[in-house]
């Protein structure tokens, strides 16, 4: 019989809700079969990636410490993809977010103060929207390709903060090693779980989550934002301010972002280093789309993301697998979640001779 | 070799990593497909490259399998975008990112190994005339190829059949599908071509330029090739002349400090991320240049029954 794809008449509400479960299954067993590939027992590795880095109270913690930047910048990222402003330099905006803020905390060096913290919080995320500011005013007064423009500037925020680490920022006392002062007690987020480095950064990222959930639902710009892209025409024809949604999607994604950067280099860092996250700013992406660009959805995604980083790093230890075995994984679910996405919009179906519903339809050759 | 040859020839070097992705780039682009995986193709090829080469010992088994390579995560993208439909920049930033963790992982033992490299092809007599002939006589086989590879492409673009009806699917997909052309069949070609091309981009970077394989060693080359792609307005000759310009960028670092200006090196190293913004706020300033020369249904999915 031949298969055919045909578009259905309403998008699939149900599919939009099973293509992420879809496709994270699809990811487990294409990991099953990947280790049994690589000669290993399927079960142990399973157990590697995904039970043993949370099968305590720390392990627990940490999937909280690397789930809140991923959800903060996904629910940044996500306010941008709705209205198809597609920044994808979040992992910039939260570089310059680290670099400002931590630049406050060197600057507050040994000062003590309740203020400090927030300083810097505020500082984190002004940096950041100064970095996704360059590919709004770029975009918006010239026309520029948001994605090339952002993306570079990755690059360039790198580039800063290891100049700043390497030179005039380098710790005085640290042996010549590319690496800032450690922060003060007053410059650092408070552990808000006993016995993990669970902090206060985690709380952010739920208050993000909620004025996320607000902006998208609530908010006439959010609304705004949400019918550009689905309808671009029907936006225009509307009236409502293009420039306005391109410059609030990347300023609120460059806040998010920044103020992430800001949470790990005052949290589980603790000083300014060459490099400050684990990709984070890249990952942040799937993270929304696998989300489906709603702030719950994202909240969720966060998690099993984060999994995923603490199931490579205890693959490492335990299989002997290389940490780089997470990118992999997080492309090909992200690979899988675009493919099932074919069924919110499309059904296939067996064909049938001039599209007649006939019960008994003739044995027709495969093509 | 003088000053001045060598710096042309560090230009050439640089450029033709870029000049092969973005040729590529601009085939897929032309029949309305965005992709924007080039960054992961190149990186998978240049590791599948250096591998095989390291473990074989033969350098053009090494390109070879970096073009396989390239076209094979290329099939993956055209899978995606243009069987199952799938958003055309969600899916090029996920063959980006998958490419990082696959390269990653296919490099593992394959960062310590060193090369040979290629020699370069040297004719007798005419390579020994000063200055002209180490650089037009004296180069590697892989840069000759890329200007073979770029009279082909233009000649294809603008002398072929084929060509035109590439352009053409680019334009208007839906009257090449109502005269009964194969779209979606042409373009998962465009695709293949793109990516075999990013391939051996990835397999010039690893295997001759460096030769050395490095965890992200393009660092940013695929954006730039796509950036170049915009920056040329879609026309072969332009994205040639930009990638020896972002070549001689590149090398640029190298010589700025030599000349003994005292600036940080990451200064320098970020003139080439820079020049491309600058480069690409020039070419789009004006709206129409885009709009005029961009293939009109690009990065839109398209689907026979629509």
């Amino acid at each position: 019989m031949r298969i055919r794809i045909e578009p259905r008449a309403q998008p699939s509400r149900l599919m939009g809700w099973l293509s992420p479960l879809l496709a994270v299954v699809l990811t487990l067993v294409t990991g099953f079969l990947f280790s049994a590939f690589l000669g290993m027992n399927p079960v142990d590795a399973f157990h590697a990636f995904f039970v043993a880095p949370v099968d305590d109270l720390y392990g627990l913690g940490e999937l909280g410490v690397k789930a809140a930047p991923l959800a903060l910048i996904a629910v940044g990222l996500a306010i941008g993809f709705r209205s198809n402003v597609w920044n994808i330099g979040a992992e910039g905006q939260l570089t310059f977010g680290a670099l400002v803020g931590g630049g406050v905390a060197l600057w507050a060096y040994e000062m003590e103060g309740a203020w400090i913290l927030p300083a810097m919080i505020l500082a984190g995320a002004l940096g950041g929207m100064a970095w996704a500011s360059i590919p709004a005013f770029l975009r918006t007064r010239f026309n520029t390709n948001e994605i090339l423009v952002s993306l570079m500037l990755n690059y360039v925020a790198l580039l800063c903060l290891s100049y700043l680490v390497h030179g005039p920022w380098r710790d005085p006392e640290g042996f010549n090693f590319p690496e800032s002062r450690l922060f003060s007690e007053s410059a650092m987020l408070p552990v808000i779980l006993e016995d993990t480095r669970l902090h206060a950064g985690a709380l952010l990222a739920l208050v993000a989550v909620g004025l996320g959930w607000v902006f998208v639902k609530k908010s006439f710009i959010g609304y705004q934002m949400q019918v550009a892209g689905l309808a671009d025409t029907a936006a225009r024809y509307a009236g409502f301010n293009r420039k306005r949604m391109i410059w609030m999607g990347l300023l609120i994604g460059g806040a998010a972002a920044g103020i992430a950067g800001l949470c790990e280099v005052a949290g589980p860092i603790g000083q300014l280093l060459p490099s400050v996250s684990p990709g984070y700013g890249y990952a942040a992406i799937i993270v929304a789309f696998v989300g489906r660009l709603h702030p719950v959805g994202i909240l969720l995604a966060s998690l099993l993301m984060s999994l995923l980083y603490l199931g490579g790093e205890s693959a490492q230890m335990e299989l002997g697998l290389p940490s780089a075995v997470t990118g992999v994984f997080q492309g090909v679910l992200l690979f899988y979640l675009l493919a099932a996405d074919l069924f919110i919009n499309f059904r296939i179906r067996g064909a049938t001779p001039q599209g007649l519903r006939s019960p008994s339809k003739p044995a027709e050759a495969s093509s | 070799m003088d000053t001045f040859t060598a710096i042309v020839l560090a230009t050439l070097g640089a450029g033709t990593p870029l000049v092969f992705a973005a040729l590529g780039e601009l085939i897929t682009e032309k029949s309305g497909v965005l992709n924007l995986g080039v960054e992961g193709m190149m990186l998978v090829g240049a590791v599948c490259g250096f591998a095989v080469a390291a473990d074989s010992g033969s350098i053009w088994l090494g390109v070879l399998t970096a073009v396989a390579a390239g076209a094979a995560m290329a099939l993956v993208f055209a899978v995606l975008t243009l069987t199952f439909q799938a958003n055309q920049v969600a899916s090029g930033l996920a063959l980006t990112i998958f490419g990082i963790g696959l390269s990653a992982f296919i490099g593992l033992g394959y960062t310590s190994v060193a090369l040979d490299g290629m020699d370069p092809v040297r004719i007798p007599v005419l390579s020994d005339i000063p200055v002209v002939g180490p650089l037009l006589f004296g180069l590697d086989p892989l840069m000759y190829l890329s200007f073979a590879l770029f009279g082909a492409v233009t000649w294809f673009l603008y002398r072929s059949k084929a060509g035109l009806l590439l352009r053409g699917i680019g334009e208007a997909p839906d009257s090449a599908h109502a005269i009964g052309y194969p779209v979606i069949r042409i373009r998962y070609l465009a695709v293949l071509f793109g990516g075999a091309m990013a391939g051996l981009g990835g397999a010039y970077l690893a295997l001759v330029y460096t030769p050395l394989w490095v965890e992200e060693m393009t660092a940013g080359r695929g954006w730039i090739a796509l950036a170049l792609v915009v920056f040329s307005t879609w026309r072969p000759g332009r994205v040639m002349l930009g990638a020896y310009l972002f070549g001689g960028v590149t090398i640029l670092q190298f010589h700025v400090q030599g000349l003994g200006i005292d600036l940080p090196s990451q200064l320098l190293s970020m003139l080439p991320y820079l020049a491309t913004i600058f480069v690409l706020v020039l070419i789009s300033r004006d709206i129409n240049t885009i709009r005029l020369n961009a293939p009109a249904s690009i990065g839109q999915a398209f689907h026979p029954s629509n």
